[in-house]
């Protein structure tokens, strides 16, 4: 199938919307009517056809929008995207698994010819065609994970693996829920997680990092998280927080179906292989609450899991201010009737 | 009283001991203001320890108090330094020449301990090497998320970026390689709405 991309934005005038085909794919994350913290993982190894599990890399119709944007806020803060001199191999590791997944998965979109280590990719929807050597950083324009991070959707932290513990020692993070690569870069597993409320008393981090130190190649693991965004706001960082955050305030009853959006997080793992390094790549999705109930279940459901979210996890999510109205919006597509078990529309 | 409790804090916020005697080829220590006491105890539990210890001090607004102190215990070399800013240069010219077996004692406020730290790990001392008390100031040292710029000694809860100039709010999230801790806007969501700030841990 052939992706028709749209030329959007994810900033100022908000021209960010989701085609009909973008709705019904949409990762909804809510398998029952309430939530908590939980581990959640399960194989990446495929899913429904069309669905954002069916590829290792999900390109949609934001793809080429969604670079655009990174290109922005990288030129606005080069900060966003750091490796740490040891991480070099594993970003040559990320280059050849998204180049090696996308020309295989969309071979009308993207091409990769090797001839030993002289390599020729492909990008045919940013018009991208270059020759370069593999493990050859002076024949790339960036270095070999900006590079291909560049042209790949959602962020992505390159962990490395030592002392039983895995350390955040590389990333490109533009599209983020509100933390900074700039000020988590070499902390580890439990370090980076502890503003996280609750969790850690639940034994979630533990549970989560023995799991992850187990991951091996060509055996990837993929969970959802997810939040709540005014505006299809991708950049929420906390650099910019000064900036967007007074955009919370412009929710009103009225214009909540169009201006609150549900993000979800698609959180996958890989094990790479010549740096023994896990790379995390967190795939953004937005969507429009208007857009989200047109499937009855999701907005029934929805409405559920925001009214009865714990107090700590909506602050921590940062909508506590906006609940009473996002709740009130969507308690009008909810009929009381069940719902059935799992994520899928009815 | 030089010693503070800090209360229990999220995994990222350093935890800090109590200077121990270790035996070692030298001993480096650092300290700032009433860090000194703590290298007072660890010479008086191990008074030989002196003897093979080059010592970095920083009196801050103590003046001779502690220096004079200090000189008693005749380390083999003492330099009381302006700031910590000031002596960087000279410890790491001793990190470059450090063998095997040094042990690093540093003592007083977070900002000297996180940065000294910061700078004994990137020239290869192994954390276990090092060894922290804190004494004094509970003032942090903080990172301004937004600008990036530091704020030293923050004593108080919200503060203003000495940089930028916003209003930040003081995070317990820890960068060991920042040696900071994090501050983020507090009246982005209200502005103007800034809080009475209010001194850390009262």
């Amino acid at each position: 199938m052939s992706i028709q991309f749209r030329d959007e934005t994810f900033r100022d005038t908000y021209t960010f919307r989701n085609s009909e085909w973008a709705i019904r794919r949409f990762p909804f994350p809510f398998h029952e009517d309430s939530y908590m913290y939980s581990v959640n993982m399960e194989p990446h190894k495929g899913g429904r056809e069309g669905s954002v599990y069916e590829n290792r890399f999900d390109v949609d119709e934001h793809y080429v929008s969604e670079m655009k944007d990174r290109a922005i806020v990288l030129a606005e803060d080069p900060l966003r995207c750091q490796s740490l001199p040891h991480m070099t191999l594993a970003g040559w590791d990320l280059l050849e698994l998204i180049m090696v997944a996308k020309s295989e998965d969309y071979p009308d979109l993207f091409e990769l010819h090797r001839d030993g280590n002289n390599w020729h990719w492909i990008n045919k929807p940013m018009g991208i065609d270059q020759k370069f050597v593999f493990m050859d950083e002076t024949t790339l324009p960036y270095g070999p994970m900006e590079y291909i991070t560049r042209q790949t959707q959602g962020d992505f932290a390159v962990l490395d693996q030592r002392d039983d513990n895995l350390w955040m020692d590389a990333g490109m993070v533009t599209t983020q829920a509100d933390w900074s690569l700039d000020f988590d870069i070499g902390m580890n597993f439990f370090e980076w997680h502890a503003p996280v409320p609750l969790a850690h008393e639940m034994g979630v981090f533990k549970r989560a990092l023995k799991f992850l130190l187990n991951i091996q190649q060509g055996a990837p693991a993929r969970r959802l998280n997810w939040t709540m965004t005014v505006n299809p706001l991708l950049d929420t960082s906390p650099e910019n927080y000064h900036k967007w955050g007074i955009q919370k305030t412009t929710l009103t009853p009225e214009n909540c179906g169009e201006k609150q959006h549900l993000r979800v997080e698609l959180q996958t793992f890989f094990r790479l292989p010549r740096s023994n390094a896990l790379v995390f790549p967190i795939r953004c999705y937005l969507i429009r609450l208007e857009d989200l109930v047109t499937v009855p279940k999701w907005g029934r459901r929805l409405h559920r899991v925001i009214r009865d979210l714990p107090e700590e996890l909506a602050t921590y999510k940062g909508f506590i201010r906006n609940r009473p109205i996002i709740v009130d919006y969507l308690s009008k597509f909810d009929d009381g009737s069940p719902t059935s078990p799992g994520v899928w529309p009815d | 009283m030089s010693k503070f409790n800090f209360p229990d804090s999220i995994t990222s916020r350093p935890v800090y001991g109590t200077l121990e005697p270790r035996p070692g080829k030298s001993h480096l220590m650092i300290a700032d203001a009433e860090g000194a006491e703590a290298l007072l105890d660890l010479a008086k539990a191990d008074p030989g320890v002196m003897a093979k210890a080059h010592v970095i001090y920083i009196p801050k607004g103590t003046g001779t108090k502690y220096s004079d102190q200090l000189a008693a215990l005749k380390p083999a070399i003492l330099h009381i330094s302006p700031s910590y800013g000031s002596s960087v240069q000279r410890f790491q010219r001793i990190l470059s020449d450090a063998h095997m077996g040094l042990q690093i004692y540093l003592a007083g406020t977070e900002g000297l301990m996180g940065q000294a730290m910061q700078e004994a790990v990137s020239a290869g001392i192994p954390h276990s090497a090092i060894q922290t008390e804190h004494r004094g100031s509970v003032a942090r040292r903080m990172q301004c998320v937004h600008c990036k710029g530091i704020t030293e000694d923050v004593m108080t809860d919200p503060f203003v970026c000495s940089h930028c100039g916003l209003n930040l709010f003081v995070r317990d999230h820890y960068s060991r390689r920042l040696a900071a801790f994090q501050g983020v806007c507090i009246d982005a969501e209200d502005p103007g709405e800034v809080p009475e700030p209010v001194e850390l841990y009262k």
